[in-house]
């Protein structure tokens, strides 16, 4: 029904500008990552695999990435654990107050990131709220300064931001599951334990596969909040990224953990999209 | 009665665990609101001095304001930029059959799912590469180029449930594609347009990730904030998150309103989620 010219002018913009914005791009970086830096800070195109070399063999580089990956596992099971349940009892248990508990949810997304890590920057500090509270108190008598500066502040933080963003693929998936199904479950003498665990649960698993991998993806790759908060101690890979492009100036070399990282997001995007076919019910 | 006990008797502990989760979500938020109000600094318990200063501060900052100026038509423009694409890039991906129409489709949500250091990277390189000075201008290229993402999945969406039936009758009935585009296919999606303006609006305004590799000389709010942050804090930052909260709540409130009378779902943030991740 629709001509061949219609068709061209929808899809030749968008697919020049993919190729422009995100093609080229990416294709450059992947070559930067091949190149090195003279001595006089210049780009030599000159196509090694040195930078790659260094990844694996300079312990900064793989442990950095490797701690960056743990955050993130603590972060994704942190917002699994406290969006789960919440998604659940929203779905089954809260009754006319499910539209209103929704959108609380949602809320808290609509402050700025940036703002919420600075928040939890002034909770968290020696001067903070939390160590004046427990010295007003009298059950500490010196800040703690484990709090802040540490990746302990940074999984807190980010658990802070992915919550929310865990709940709702959850949430979503749990809506629809058919409720006769559960009816049947207990008609037919499964405790309500048991429903959870082999109804309810298993037709939940792609959206629990959706909220992790976002949280894990977007967790691994955040350099803000370690920037802010994450001291020497709480650093991510893209830290080193960021100064690798700033004051070290050595393009190609954070061009090559990039492109790990991408690599590594694309990757696990893929294994979860075979999972969750696997998982979604027809 | 027995089911309604079975029913009564789980959920306290998940109640519990409700309200716990909700004190965590919203700690930050009301800590941020009440200093914004307090005289003796960021922290620091109890709050001391309550005072309008902060704001007074705040309003007299021009450099504030005029990062704010520049947020604003950044995130017109990027919303322009990604909803003139992302349209046509839904109607593609609806109803034209094009080899790489998958890939297409994989490299145009990527960004969503990408950390934003990576689009901002390699778009750093791309305008390095080309010699194009950082400035408002590659920002906005930025955030246009990343939103694209979500403004396709919000008009892809609203074409799945669009009746083909009645663009068949404007087309028998004499009118040209052109006509028909701008008299049945736009007035069908115009909330699925809406909403994707609102949400790239506000993505755009909280953007940072990407714009920390693209500024060039004039910030945007949130840059701004950042190169105080690294400066020394003072409730003045707590003081203009509190009123573009305000905002934002606002604006939710009316996009809410908006929502309810059309019969669309309220989980597309949800499904974009798992557009993101699943990609399907």
């Amino acid at each position: 029904m629709f001509s061949r010219a219609y068709r061209a002018v929808v899809t030749i913009p968008p697919l020049l500008w993919v190729m422009v914005f995100l093609v080229v791009p990416y294709l450059l970086m992947f070559c930067y990552s091949f190149w090195s830096v003279s001595a006089s800070q210049t780009i030599v195109h000159a196509w090694n695999f040195d930078n790659y070399r260094q990844l694996l063999t300079v312990n900064v580089y793989w442990q950095t990435l490797l701690r960056s990956m743990w955050i993130a596992a603590r972060v994704t099971m942190f917002s699994l654990l406290l969006g789960y349940p919440l998604a659940y009892f929203l779905s089954f248990h809260a009754d006319s107050r499910k539209e209103l508990c929704y959108q609380l949810v949602i809320i808290p997304l609509w402050v700025s990131y940036l703002v919420r890590a600075y928040a939890w920057k002034t909770i968290l500090g020696s001067e903070g709220l939390l160590n004046t509270l427990l010295q007003y108190v009298h059950l500490t008598h010196h800040p703690l300064d484990f709090l802040l500066y540490s990746p302990f502040a940074v999984v807190l933080t980010l658990t802070h931001i992915y919550t929310p963003f865990t709940f709702l693929p959850i949430y979503a998936a749990l809506e629809h599951i058919p409720r006769n199904l559960i009816e049947a479950s207990h008609d037919l003498g499964a405790s309500p334990r048991q429903t959870f665990w082999r109804v309810i649960l298993p037709l939940s698993i792609p959206g629990v596969l959706a909220g992790a991998t976002f949280a894990f993806v977007l967790s691994l790759g955040d350099f803000l909040a370690p920037a802010l908060l994450g001291g020497p101690s709480g650093i991510m890979i893209s830290n080193i990224v960021v100064s690798l492009f700033g004051a070290a100036y050595n393009w190609p070399l954070g061009s090559a953990i990039s492109l790990c990282m991408l690599v590594l997001v694309v990757s696990l995007l893929f294994l979860s999209e075979r999972l969750e076919k696997k998982w979604s019910f027809s | 009665m027995t089911v309604t006990n079975m029913h009564r008797s789980r959920p306290n502990w998940l109640r519990i665990h409700a309200v716990i989760v909700f004190a965590f979500l919203y700690l930050p938020i009301a800590v941020l609101v009440l200093y914004s109000f307090n005289g003796a600094g960021v922290g620091g318990f109890p709050p001391r001095n309550l005072t309008l200063n902060w704001y007074r501060t705040l309003f007299a900052d021009s450099a504030i304001w005029d990062s704010v100026a520049n947020s604003l038509m950044v995130a017109a423009i990027a919303v322009l930029i990604a909803l003139g694409l992302g349209i046509p890039a839904a109607l593609a991906l609806d109803r034209a059959q094009f080899p790489g129409k998958a890939i297409f489709r994989r490299l145009l949500l990527l960004p969503l799912i990408l950390p934003g250091i990576i689009t901002g990277l390699s778009l750093l390189m791309l305008f390095a590469r080309s010699q194009i000075n950082l400035s408002l201008t590659t920002i906005v290229l930025g955030h246009g180029t990343a939103l694209i993402s979500v403004a396709t999945t919000e008009v892809f969406a609203g074409l799945q449930k669009l009746d083909r039936a009645q663009e068949e009758a404007s087309l028998d009935l004499g009118a040209n594609y052109w006509q028909t585009f701008w008299r049945v296919t736009i007035p069908n999606l115009k909330l699925s347009i809406i909403g994707a303006a609102l949400l790239i609006f506000t993505l755009s305004m909280d953007e940072i990730a990407v714009s920390f590799f693209l500024i060039g000389r004039d910030n945007t709010l949130p840059l701004e904030i950042w190169g105080r942050l690294r400066r020394g804090i003072t409730p003045e930052i707590n003081a203009i998150s509190t009123i573009i909260f305000v905002f934002s709540l606002v604006a939710i409130v009316l996009w809410y309103r908006l929502r309810t009378k059309a019969e669309s779902s309220p989980e597309f943030a949800a499904e974009l989620i798992e557009t993101a991740v699943q990609g399907d």
